[in-house]
């Protein structure tokens, strides 16, 4: 009981002084026969037996940095220096809530201020807000916007948006009443996606460095979208893409949502990560989540605030933007913390490293025979057509030491794309790695 | 018909001819607290009695202003764009939000007059 | 205990201001890009040889504008910037319906463990065993603690749980050819705000629920608002006034009985965990809030993580993914095609970060442990209650209460003191202020949730600054109150003027 100071005789005292004999009278409201049914569940560890506990489970896990790591789809390993974790463990970081009460939260809130500027700039848009969930959850919020804005209620979501992204937006709006068109997965970027808008459209979903890697020109799909009042939201899940690609945000995107966890978060599984979301100034009101704003104190000094609290729930209730309450604030400053460790400078390095290395990867990969490299453009990660089952071929490579990357078919299973394999290259491998990978695949096919 | 109307949902009708001026009510406005947003709708749209008409966002609420009666957006009171604190200094003059042209006069019969208003006010 | 003020006037009057404007220890920091610049980099990259870009002409043309800083200053910025705020670890934050409970650093170093923090979602299952099995006696613990039958782990916080299990409890109706029919969610007056923006979400009427002048949903409430066209109840217990839901039972039958489910709100599980099950309460749904009941850290306003427990009603209608055991191998099944779920929620599995967090802490723990933990949750808000019922005012009488006790501002009436006031004041004595304004059936409310985590010396202390504070108020010491606070990084800021101009970030040449 290491994590509770009273004492029994503390507890005799305080009951007395509530005038009752035991804690169960505290607890007189519950019904008859409910208070303690007994629990199958073991008695208190100490933090050695957890410790021991944990690690056993942990040990039974293959972490990236144990072998050549060539997995991305969505989240990406990449090396984030020693202090962001170590600040991001500041107690007052740490065991702080939302910023309730300013005056004693400057802190968390001058760094959502900075957060939001850091995304904006990033997106090429002109706000952000103090981030979502992660980056599926912000697409699916996004296009709940959208239907804000244009007072429509259909989707329609590229054949290139990561699927499962597209399955979440999906959910959402099929238990929300509105419609969703889907295009066929779309290996190469060639789908017609103009085609499908028309003036019922509420917003187009597209996704740039795509699932399968391609970089996508916007601008003309921008233009399409506007010409018929529908939206276009811009979706990344690479942000370290946008050091050296055009962000969305340039090529007339009107929201740009993405995945943030690259930048300051490790892989943890799929989560905790952190969701960007950023806009025009003039959709402000119909954006979803926190804001910050900059306001003075009663001394005039410059101070902030979470601002524009009425769109939320907890004052809109059924009339809410949005049902979010906690968001991913440690999240959002550790991915705060990188960007300003990197600054603008260090970001297009790190972007010109990343896809350096995936270059070379795909020059070695295409003397391999029966294999091809599908993308003409790619930022990190690429696809790969292999000889025969691409999900095999990676169990095959694993038990060879090197994990490979990610079979299509796990995130899009029974649509003939079953010879398909993502593979995503950081500045985190070698050219050993790239060997081992090559090696390994030789040897597997 | 002429003069102010009221409904219980703290807003005010000025009648001149078949044009309605609505706004909230000096009662409404010190509820609310410091306005910081007014959404209101575009001129030329129909709306009915009871419909949405507009959403007025204190740092404390925010609440839906239904219209009074029927009628099409004839004028909306731009200034409240940018200088939303106009309510809370003149909400019954120059912070009025919207000129309806009334489709169906007779329903100001259905509203407050300013006396039924004043005992509402005073029951709050 | 003391129970006068110990100094009448605040000293600040008398201090000089400083050239910096810093205060000592309280140092003032600029704007990250104030003081970065974009050339700037904390992190040494090497750039790489010349090659042939696959950007398609797609490479970036214009400058982003973002500031770097090298590491001792990065360390600093953030080092100052930790300091402006109240936390956990350095005092009392009895911020009610947020359960702020001590945070161990046991399970931080726990979720840091390679095989946790450095794996990846899509990696194959096979190198992933030991996660799935974290997963699976989390899953465990949650049923266990809540005798439910089916837990989905992929919500990333109590709101999106709530809208997982609205979205699980649509699914069953449209299972059972209803949706048109039973398209109404009954919500209580005094529910957290989150809950009618869910059910609106996902296109529900909302019928709201009196509670009784006790504050408490009575049975006769609900069998006058149920019918056929009711889908749900969205029920909170303990309830956002701190009180157990005493018709509980009563209310499920007749929701159930009338064909509608039961969804609690768990945001309140920490005055029961381990000591009443929800399961025995007829709850068909109901989301546990990780970072609350299980002490995962806040981390500033997240990230959370809210798995929704669920009854055999509903398991079957769950979202993907899930859980499948084949032999000794554990496996996620990740899409919904063959099954009744309804989709998916996010992308990959959840929070994995926050389930190694929440197993570490209640295997620390244990059954016993969590039991008294939330004993001596319940006890501590009762004893803030009884020591303080003879000067602040009750809206529900005098009674006990759970996790939490709710406050209202009848007993500063007369005074020039508002709640607002009062929460402000307390900033100056050291303590976060407790959850004002909240719940709204309170006039003025002030929920405080002390947890279990402070001693007895720490309440009585707490005790003791909150009747200093009442007695002044009472005493007509204005002043103490309505400029507060003093002595925080910044006084009290302009939320109107945040409102009306929003400046959401910075902008060169300010």
């Amino acid at each position: 009981m290491r994590y509770l100071p009273l004492t029994d005789q503390d507890r005799t005292q305080m009951l007395h002084k509530i005038g009752v004999e035991r804690s169960d009278d505290l607890f007189a409201d519950v019904p008859n026969g409910l208070l303690d049914r007994g629990l199958d569940l073991p008695r208190g560890k100490s933090e050695l037996e957890v410790e021991r506990f944990l690690s056993a489970l942990a040990e039974k896990n293959v972490p990236a940095s144990r072998a050549p790591f060539f997995v991305g789809a969505g989240a990406y390993k990449h090396h984030v220096p020693a202090s962001v974790d170590h600040l991001v463990q500041r107690s007052e970081f740490l065991t702080s809530y939302t910023p309730y009460q300013p005056e004693i939260a400057q802190g968390t809130l001058q760094y959502l201020f900075e957060f939001q500027t850091q995304v904006a700039m990033l997106t090429g848009m002109e706000i952000a807000n103090a981030s979502m969930y992660d980056g599926s959850t912000a697409c699916a919020e996004a296009a709940l916007m959208a239907h804000r804005v244009t007072k429509r209620k259909k989707t329609v979501l590229s054949g290139g948006l990561h699927p499962q992204y597209a399955d979440v937006v999906r959910a959402m709006s099929k238990l929300a009443d509105d419609e969703t068109v889907a295009l066929a997965p779309d290996v190469r970027a060639r789908e017609d996606l103009i085609a499908a808008i028309d003036d019922s459209v509420s917003c187009v979903i597209v996704q740039s460095p795509d699932f399968f890697g391609n970089l996508r020109d916007l601008a003309a799909l921008g233009a399409a979208c506007h010409r018929h009042g529908a939206l276009l939201i811009g979706v990344f899940t690479e942000a370290v893409a946008l050091g050296l690609v055009t962000p969305p945000g340039a090529m007339g995107a009107d929201i740009v949502v993405g995945e943030g966890q690259s930048i300051g978060n490790a892989l943890s599984f799929g989560g905790p990560y952190v969701g960007l979301f950023a806009t025009r100034q003039d959709y402000l009101r119909q954006m979803p989540g926190r804001l910050c704003g900059e306001t003075i104190d009663a001394n005039g000094e410059r101070g902030y605030v979470l601002t524009l609290s009425t769109r939320e729930q907890h004052i809109r209730r059924d009339k809410a933007t949005s049902n979010i309450c906690t968001n991913s604030g440690l999240c959002a400053l550790a991915f705060a913390i990188h960007m300003t460790l990197l600054g603008e400078a260090g970001l297009r390095r790190l972007a010109r490293v990343n896809h350096a290395n995936a270059v070379k990867l795909a020059d070695l990969l295409a003397h391999i025979p029966g294999v091809e490299v599908v993308n003409e453009t790619f930022f990190n990660e690429f696809t790969l057509r292999v000889k025969g089952d691409a999900a095999e071929l990676v169990e095959k490579m694993a038990v060879r030491g090197v994990l490979a990357g990610v079979p299509v078919s796990r995130l899009l299973p029974g649509v003939g794309l079953d010879d398909l394999l993502l593979v995503a290259n950081t500045e985190v491998n070698t050219d050993d790695d790239r060997g081992a990978f090559v090696a390994a695949m030789e040897g597997a096919l | 018909m002429t003069g102010l109307r009221y409904t219980k949902d703290h807003e005010y009708v000025r009648v001149d001819g078949d044009i309605a001026v609505i706004g909230i009510t000096d009662y409404a406005q010190a509820q609310l607290g410091d306005i910081v947003f007014i959404e209101l709708p575009a001129a030329g749209k129909q709306i009915a009695k009871g419909q949405e008409l507009a959403v007025v966002e204190s740092v404390k609420a925010a609440s839906e202003v239904y219209a009074p009666v029927s009628g099409e957006v004839f004028e909306i009171n731009a200034e409240l764009g940018t200088a939303p604190a106009i309510v809370n200094e003149d909400p019954m003059g120059k912070g009025w939000f919207v000129k309806l042209r009334m489709a169906e006069p007779a329903e100001l019969a259905l509203l407050m007059d300013q006396r039924a208003y004043e005992s509402l006010v005073q029951g709050c | 205990m003391l129970d006068t003020p110990k100094h009448s006037v605040p000293a600040v009057a008398t201090a000089p201001h400083t050239f910096t404007s810093n205060r000592g220890l309280d140092q003032e920091e600029p704007l990250l890009f104030e003081i970065g610049r974009p050339e700037v980099s904390g992190v040494d990259i090497e750039a790489p040889a010349p090659f042939a870009a696959r950007l398609g002409g797609l490479e970036r043309k214009t400058a982003i504008g973002l500031p770097g800083l090298s590491e001792p200053e990065a360390v600093r910025h953030y080092v100052r910037l930790s300091r402006k705020n109240y936390s956990i670890d350095a005092g009392l934050y009895p911020l009610g319906s947020c359960t702020m409970k001590h945070n161990p650093r046991l399970n931080e170093k726990m979720a840091r463990l390679e095989g946790f923090a450095d794996i990846h979602p899509l990696q194959p299952q096979s190198t992933v065993q030991g996660a799935l099995a974290l997963m699976q006696e989390l899953s465990r613990w949650l049923l266990e603690l809540t005798h439910m039958s089916a837990v989905a782990l992929s919500p990333k916080a109590g709101a999106h749980g709530e809208l997982c299990g609205l979205m699980t409890i649509k699914t069953a109706i449209a299972a059972r050819g209803e949706t048109g029919s039973r398209n109404v969610v009954l919500i209580p007056q005094s529910a957290h705000g989150t809950n009618p923006a869910s059910a609106a979400l996902l296109g529900f009427m909302v019928r709201t629920v009196p509670a009784g002048a006790d504050g408490i949903v009575h049975s006769e409430a609900v069998a006058a608002a149920v019918g056929p066209d009711v889908a749900a109840i969205m029920l909170t217990n303990p309830n956002t006034c701190g009180l157990f839901e005493r018709d509980v039972v009563a209310i499920a039958r007749l929701v159930r009985d009338a064909g509608g489910y039961f969804y609690c709100d768990g945001a309140n599980f920490n005055a029961i965990a381990g000591v009443a099950r929800p399961g025995d309460m007829g709850v068909d749904a109901m989301h546990l809030n990780l970072h609350k009941t299980f002490s995962t850290p806040h981390g500033g306003g997240g990230p959370g993580s809210g798995p929704v427990v669920l009854s055999s009603r509903l398991a079957p209608f769950a979202p993907v993914p899930f859980l499948a055991r084949e032999g000794e191998t554990l496996r996620l099944v990740e899409h919904s095609e063959g099954t009744a779920s309804f989709g998916r929620m996010v992308a990959f599995h959840g929070q994995m970060g926050m389930f190694v967090r929440a197993l570490s802490y209640m295997l620390s723990h244990g059954s016993d442990g969590l039991a008294q933990a939330s004993r001596d949750a319940v006890l501590s808000a009762n004893y803030v209650r009884a020591s303080l019922r003879d000067v602040m005012s009750q809206p529900f009488g005098d009674r006990p209460c759970m996790h939490e006790v709710l406050f209202d501002d009848a007993w500063l009436q007369g005074t020039s003191v508002t709640t607002l006031d009062f929460a402000k004041a307390m900033i100056d004595e050291g303590y976060h202020p407790m959850t004002v304004y909240f719940p709204l059936v309170a006039h003025g409310a002030m929920l405080v949730e002390p947890t279990e985590s402070e001693s007895k010396a720490s309440l009585d202390l707490f005790i003791a600054t909150l009747r200093d504070l009442a007695r002044s108020a009472l005493s007509g010491d204005s002043r103490r109150f309505s400029s507060a606070p003093h002595y925080a990084p910044r006084r009290r800021l302009d939320e109107t003027a945040a409102a009306r101009q929003p400046v959401l970030r910075w902008r060169p040449g300010g």
